[in-house]
């Protein structure tokens, strides 16, 4: 089980999901009516480091993050 | 140093902490960067969301690469809201030489907007609404996007 937690802007509940990829996961996300807008301007995490390939192998207890665009200052 | 406040900075404070904290460390350079909410659009201020475990490990691979200068950083920045005229941010580099710190602190606070995971409203009506047009999609984002 991992767990996908949505941060910032984005209005939605953490979810808990079986996957063992971000391969699938985009495949889930993209049918999310919630969160899909998001997906072509988020950053993804894998245990608080960024990420930059779905080939990302994933293991039980990971923790994935979402961060829409961003404006510190 | 990264400290993490909630609400607006004290600014003078900050400012004579930092000073005092590296009076004899024998910088030649103080080069602090304070960020104000202005009035614009009929806002009432700004509220903040930080990803933490993110903005520590942006700002400890800054701090490297500031030590590789002989610099130092430091940086305050607000959580939740701060009104018209307060302040929400202030990075300060200490070196040795100006020309390294007037340098670091424009690559700094170019990369803090373009990377650090924090996520700006405007309070309107005391609503807070997305800064989505002023906001930076962080390098590498999309992946989970449908392939084109």
């Amino acid at each position: 089980m991992v767990k996908v937690e949505f941060l910032g802007p984005i209005q939605k509940e953490a979810l808990e999901l079986e996957i063992k990829n971000l391969n699938e996961l985009a495949a889930i996300l993209q049918k999310d009516e919630e969160v899909k807008e998001w997906l072509e301007s988020c950053a993804v995490a894998v245990n608080d480091t960024l990420v930059s390939s779905l080939e990302q192998p994933l293991k039980d207890g990971d923790k994935i993050s979402l961060l829409p665009p961003v404006c510190g200052g | 140093m990264l400290s993490l406040y909630d609400g607006a900075l004290d600014v003078p404070k900050l400012l004579k902490e930092w000073y005092e904290a590296e009076a004899t460390s024998n910088y030649g350079a103080y080069i602090p960067f304070v960020g104000t909410v202005r009035s614009e659009d009929g806002i009432e201020g700004l509220s903040f969301d930080i990803y933490e475990p993110i903005l520590h490990s942006w700002f400890d691979a800054w701090q490297q690469k500031a030590k590789e200068k002989g610099a130092i950083i430091k940086m305050a920045h607000s959580r939740g809201d701060v009104m018209l005229h307060e302040s929400s941010y202030i990075a300060a580099v200490f070196s040795p030489k100006r020309r390294v710190a007037l340098e670091f602190i424009d690559e700094f606070v170019e990369d803090f907007k373009a990377s650090a995971p924090i996520w700006k409203y405007d309070l309107i009506d005391g609503k807070r609404v997305y800064a989505k047009d002023r906001s930076t999609a962080i390098q590498g984002s999309g992946i989970l996007g449908e392939k084109k």
